[in-house]
């Protein structure tokens, strides 16, 4: 019994080794799995993969409009505190007072990129964006308005 | 014929021809220390640049290729680099031993390559115990690592040594006995006369299962005893940053370096010579036509691309397994090696008694 053990783990360790191997073995000889961009090089044809996440904007459409409440769960799901909501309020046609977005700040210094603000986001107002190139000289600039100025929130989005 | 075998003879003849005899041995001496401290250079070029090619490719990765075409030059360009950096000494080392230890190292390294014998009648020394000297003097580089981990007065550096040090006395043990099985198929310790036991056929494939058998216990024990991965708790960069190496800079750390490329080429050339006929060409048997066509290609290019093969199965070894934690290794070696190789040796014995090889 004990020699039957030995042996079949001799031979279980052998055949995930060379499984192990097959596969190293497959991208070596398979070129075009890579996955490197050259990137300064390619920067026009550059792909980046679909869940990349470079930086939170908020979305909006052709009309100027955005789809933020300006609830703050996604204020109230950041972890460090990247995002501030300052709140207003808008008199409706009907002449009663609604809660409205007046500035979404974002603090890109302070971003690590982990998503949950979006997740948070009850109306899908903001996303991330593949955008990477976040060098500047200076540190203020660094924290950004996501609200276009003149935006208002679309219509219907409660 | 234009052959490696014909310019040393010549250049020998020559030498004796113009000096005395004593005076052209010196000479000799001088061009083969030459020559073997240049392909140690060549040897470092090119096996890390493949190194690093290859690891690339199959981690799905480009490699080097800004410097020169393809990148071909990236290794010229580090070694220049570390040639101009500093060779720092730390304060509390053991000053002698620690600039010792990288010299003993490239040393062994050196010694090692005496018998291998690189194409047909190119040999710088074909001793009649080669095979024994061989593994005489490969034990001899652990004493360089324990002395640079020695001396080196850092934790790291004393641990990666330690392991390295029962790492390499566990596996010499199941490399000797595949080195051993060979040597009886073959009844000889000269590597000359074990090239020659292989002109019809290689052993890998004349001496049955037990020759494949020994050939990858061989194979995993020097991989072992090169402290590459999977087996390179000596150097372990997540757990030891550089393992024994660690206070090494500059062409101290350079020479390390390189005798961990040049050791993987010598190890490799050792398998091809026991098992796989060394310079000999592909014979099979008594195929008069078959073999004829095989001579055409030089012995050189024999060895080499035998060589080079072994030297790329080490490598997709080191990319694609993971590290072994030092128990599990010392359990491979004395739990699963060890017993399957003196089985094995015996069996060895019994085809050689018996004649039933090829």
């Amino acid at each position: 019994m004990f020699l039957k053990k030995y042996i079949s783990e001799v031979f279980g360790a052998v055949r995930s080794l060379l499984k192990g191997m097959r596969l190293t073995g497959y991208y070596f000889t398979h070129h075009k799995e890579i996955i490197t961009q050259q990137y300064p090089d390619n920067k026009e044809e550059m792909r980046l993969p679909d869940r990349f996440r470079g930086e939170v904007v908020m979305l909006h459409d052709e009309k100027n409009e955005h789809a933020c409440t300006g609830c703050t769960a996604c204020e109230l799901a950041c972890p460090n505190g990247t995002i501030k909501i300052i709140t207003k309020f808008d008199i409706t046609p009907e002449g009663k007072k609604k809660k409205a977005l007046d500035t979404f700040i974002y603090h890109l210094e302070l971003c690590t990129m982990c998503n949950l603000c979006i997740e948070a986001c009850p109306t899908d107002a903001i996303k991330m964006a593949q955008n990477f190139e976040h060098s500047v000289y200076d540190r203020s600039k660094l924290t950004k308005k996501l609200n276009k100025p003149g935006s208002k929130i679309r219509e219907g989005v409660e | 014929m234009l052959s490696i075998e014909n310019i040393t003879h010549s250049i020998d003849v020559w030498l004796n021809r113009t000096f005395s005899p004593t005076v052209a041995v010196l000479l000799e001496s001088l061009i083969v220390g030459l020559c073997v401290i240049g392909l140690f250079a060549l040897l470092g070029l090119v096996l890390v640049l493949m190194e690093r090619k290859v690891s690339a490719y199959m981690q799905i990765r480009l490699g080097p290729n800004r410097v020169g075409p393809g990148g071909s030059l990236q290794t010229v360009a580090d070694t220049l680099k570390l040639a101009m950096k500093e060779g720092l000494t730390p304060d509390g080392a053991d000053k002698f031993l620690f600039n010792l230890a990288p010299f003993l190292v490239i040393v062994v390294a050196m010694m090692i390559l005496a018998p291998v014998a690189f194409a047909k009648g190119t040999q710088i020394w074909d001793i009649n115990i080669g095979v024994l000297y061989i593994t005489a003097i490969s034990s001899l580089s652990v004493i360089g690592i324990l002395m640079a981990g020695w001396a080196s007065n850092n934790k790291y550096s004393l641990l990666g040594a330690m392991r390295s040090g029962a790492q390499i006395v566990s596996y010499e043990l199941s490399a000797g006995i595949s080195v051993i099985s060979i040597v009886v198929l073959t009844g000889s310790l000269r590597i000359s006369d074990i090239i020659a036991s292989q002109q019809d056929g290689w052993w890998l494939f004349k001496g049955h299962v037990p020759a494949v058998i020994s050939f990858i216990i061989f194979i995993i024990a020097v991989t072992a005893e090169t402290n590459r991965a999977p087996f390179d708790l000596a150097e372990a960069e997540s757990e030891l940053t550089a393992g024994f190496h660690t206070e090494y800079s500059g062409m101290k750390f350079a020479l390390f370096f390189l005798a961990e490329y040049v050791n993987i080429f010598i190890v490799c050339a050792i398998a091809a010579t026991l098992y796989l006929g060394g310079w000999m060409p592909l014979h099979i048997g008594h195929w008069a036509g078959f073999n004829g066509v095989m001579d055409y290609i030089p012995s050189s290019l024999w060895f080499i691309g035998k060589t080079f093969f072994l030297i790329f199965m080490i490598m997709w070894f080191r990319w694609t397994f993971p590290r072994l934690r030092i128990d599990q290794l010392l359990n491979l070696e004395w739990k699963y090696l060890l017993p399957l190789s003196m089985v094995n040796l015996l069996l060895t014995a019994l085809i050689a008694i018996e004649r039933w090889h090829f």
